[in-house]
């Protein structure tokens, strides 16, 4: 277990912080269990009998790798970049979310840990979760807020069908962030037995990096594959940042690459007011909240605001730290597309390529579609499909008339 | 103005600020010390308190709602400070708000209001480097949770940095009632004064006199929040004053059977 590093350390220089951000901000009853998981990962990682048994898993179960796909049609009628998207929702159960649940899985099971709690928003990190403990057979149990519970409704019979208890969360606006929060009450509870599985690059130290870790093979097959397709690397990749996970794990292997534009696509809801949008890099103020120092969406007093999207794994009040730092430093740009022009991508992307985005992964694709004729014919935009939309059909429906 | 338990064992009471609205609450602490709390925690209601039962969110739902704001906070404790020069006041709340705020400007209208301490939920002592020097520097007493699941280094840590008193968190969980007090509490006590001479307070889950008794055995003071605020939650604002005040005393009444 790591020693107590005293209080005249400079923040910055600490592990789990991302520039100013980032940091452990929690009640001292998760600490231990913070250090402990901390402790174990780091022996995990260069464990080779670990990283195989997940590797294997990835490649057997999740379906890794994902395809690198070139977007014929879409590029013909964008008329600029030659783009390329990410398949990451080819993955099993649909999403990306499934690499950090299978890494965190097997770490539970290392740590003797038989019992799982996870938050989630649009439904796909608990159905990832739900999953992984029915593979591994631990003990499942699932937050999501009532306004999620209903608008991705099929993930939640997905998540009982494989045996998970899935509790709705009457608090706040009862979206992710209060099934974070929950999720935190549970884990203070039941500490000793029990292991969190968060979902997204958020919370305290060790999760950000964690699971930025677990979701770095997306950015590393990127790499790999538009390599062998083009020869070079591409002038942008773009994802969109709810906490984060996919987004990081997308620029991760292209920080150091730095003719590589990294773009962020956050959630422009239906407004600019507060309340309207969760775009944290327009209006958000660093803050604490849920565990980590970073942007947050807030009023004067510091009270978290509510926030808006039409995809419920966008709607969150913060955003993960390591974004934070990325977009202060510049290295990484952060933009929003709001419920309509993410409407007009899911449509799109169904008629150009026979490919149905979640809504999530639609503002990637509409944030590509605004830029791509500004780009040259050999210039090369890699979007992270991170995930696919059958969940969102309800929503779809409603909103296109279908 | 201190925070020293005069009684024995003594007693710390959890308010939620501006539920049902300040002046209530301004009323609700007076009543409370005139019946035997030593300590008022004056809570600021967050929108997100993550570390709190449903008694206590539910309170902190309503107070933010009333838009209790950091400086009506800071106002009430004013006004309690002036009305009972002799209690102890610790502004207990979340970080987020405090940074809102300005901490530097937080720490020192703290200490302009009266208050003695400040107790931040969601902050441990690594993180606390630069709250540590402004509470210093004000000359506030930082106030660290302990818990159960601390390890004994951090428990040398947080006995170290903590002023006033070390609250200690009576079981693993969030707050919130209880049965029965579970054996963590007293061996969790039992360690902290391993590091530290300062007074111990239990909180978490105290809710009746049989616990308050028991704490005594062991500890230097018992917290009681949520038992409180439930009895706020029940009452009209005008009857809470004295409903409070009678908890209070019963929460004494075996320790003063048994010094009779």
């Amino acid at each position: 277990m790591a020693s107590v590093i005293l209080p005249s350390a400079p923040s910055e220089s600490r592990p789990g912080r991302f520039g100013i951000y980032g940091g452990r901000y929690v009640p001292e009853t998760l600490m231990a269990a913070l250090l402990e998981l901390e402790h174990e990962y780091e022996l995990a990682k260069p464990d080779a009998v670990f990283q195989q048994e997940l590797d294997g898993l990835l490649r057997e179960f999740a379906g890794r790798p994902t395809p690198l796909y070139f977007a014929k049609r879409l590029t013909e009628e964008l008329g600029g970049a030659k783009i390329y998207l990410k398949r990451e929702d080819l993955l099993h159960t649909g999403a990306h979310k499934i690499n950090n649940a299978l890494g965190q899985g097997l770490l539970a099971k290392r740590m003797g840990k038989k019992r799982i709690i996870a938050e989630t928003g649009a439904g796909q990190h608990g159905v990832a979760t739900a999953t992984v403990c029915a593979l591994l057979g631990l003990e499942c149990v699932i937050y999501m807020g009532d306004v999620d519970m209903e608008r991705q409704e099929l993930n939640v019979l997905r998540m009982r069908l494989l045996g998970a208890e899935v509790r709705g969360v009457s608090a706040g606006s009862k979206t992710l962030k209060d099934a974070i929060s929950e999720a935190m009450r549970d884990w203070t509870t039941n500490v000793r037995t029990t292991h969190y599985l968060l979902g997204s690059a958020l919370g305290a130290h060790p999760y950000p990096t964690m699971v930025r870790d677990f979701h770095r093979c997306i950015s590393r097959e990127m790499k790999q594959q538009i390599l062998e397709k083009e020869g070079r690397l591409p002038d942008a990749v773009i994802a969109c940042v709810g906490g984060g996970s996919n987004a990081i794990g997308a620029f991760y292997e292209f920080l150091q690459d730095r003719d590589v534009r990294l773009i962020g696509v956050e959630a422009g809801g239906r407004g600019t007011e507060l309340g309207q949008h969760a775009a944290r890099f327009q209006g958000g103020v660093p803050g604490v909240l849920q565990g980590t120092l970073s942007y947050i969406l807030q009023d004067e007093d510091g009270q978290i605001a509510q926030t808006h999207s039409v995809s419920a794994g966008l709607d969150y009040a913060s955003i993960g730290p390591e974004h934070a730092a990325l977009h202060d430093s510049g290295r990484a740009e952060y933009v929003s597309q709001d419920d309509a022009a993410t409407m007009d991508a899911v449509v799109k992307l169904a008629r150009t390529e026979g490919i149905l985005p979640a809504l999530e992964s639609a503002h990637a694709v509409a944030e590509c579609m605004r830029i791509a004729g500004t780009f040259k014919p050999h210039d090369i935009l890699v979007v992270n499909l991170s995930g696919r939309g059958d969940k969102d059909m309800g929503i779809i429906a409603r909103e296109l008339k279908l | 103005m201190s925070l020293d338990f005069r009684h024995k064992p003594g007693l710390v009471v959890y308010l939620t600020t501006g539920d049902p609205d300040v002046e209530s609450t301004r009323e609700i602490a007076i009543a409370a010390i005139d019946a035997g709390a030593d300590v008022i925690e004056l809570g600021v209601p967050f929108s997100d308190p993550l570390a709190d039962g449903p008694v206590i969110q539910r309170a902190s739902e309503r107070a933010v709602a009333r838009h209790t704001r950091m400086p009506d906070v800071l106002r009430v404790a004013k006004e309690i400070r002036a009305a009972r020069v002799q209690a102890g006041l610790v502004i207990f709340t979340y970080l987020n708000p405090i940074l809102r705020y300005g901490l530097s400007k937080f720490v020192d209208d703290a200490k302009a209001a009266g208050a003695d301490g400040v107790l931040v939920t969601d902050l441990i002592v690594e993180e606390g480097g630069e709250y540590l020097a402004e509470m210093e520097r004000a000359g506030l007493a930082p106030v660290f949770l302990a818990a159960p699941t601390s390890p004994d280094e951090r428990l040398e840590a947080i006995a170290t940095h903590s002023k006033g008193f070390v609250y200690a968190i009576s079981r693993v969980g969030i707050t919130g009632k209880q049965q029965s007090l579970t054996a963590d509490a007293e061996s969790l006590v039992g360690r902290i004064r391993r590091w530290s001479k300062l007074p111990v307070a239990v909180g978490f889950g105290i809710s009746n006199a049989e616990h308050v008794a028991r704490v005594g055995e062991f500890a230097d003071a018992a917290v009681v929040g949520s038992a409180i605020v439930e009895l706020i939650e029940r009452s009209t604002p005008e009857a809470a004053p004295a409903a409070v005040a009678r908890f209070i005393k019963c929460l004494r009444q075996p320790q003063a059977a048994l010094t009779l």
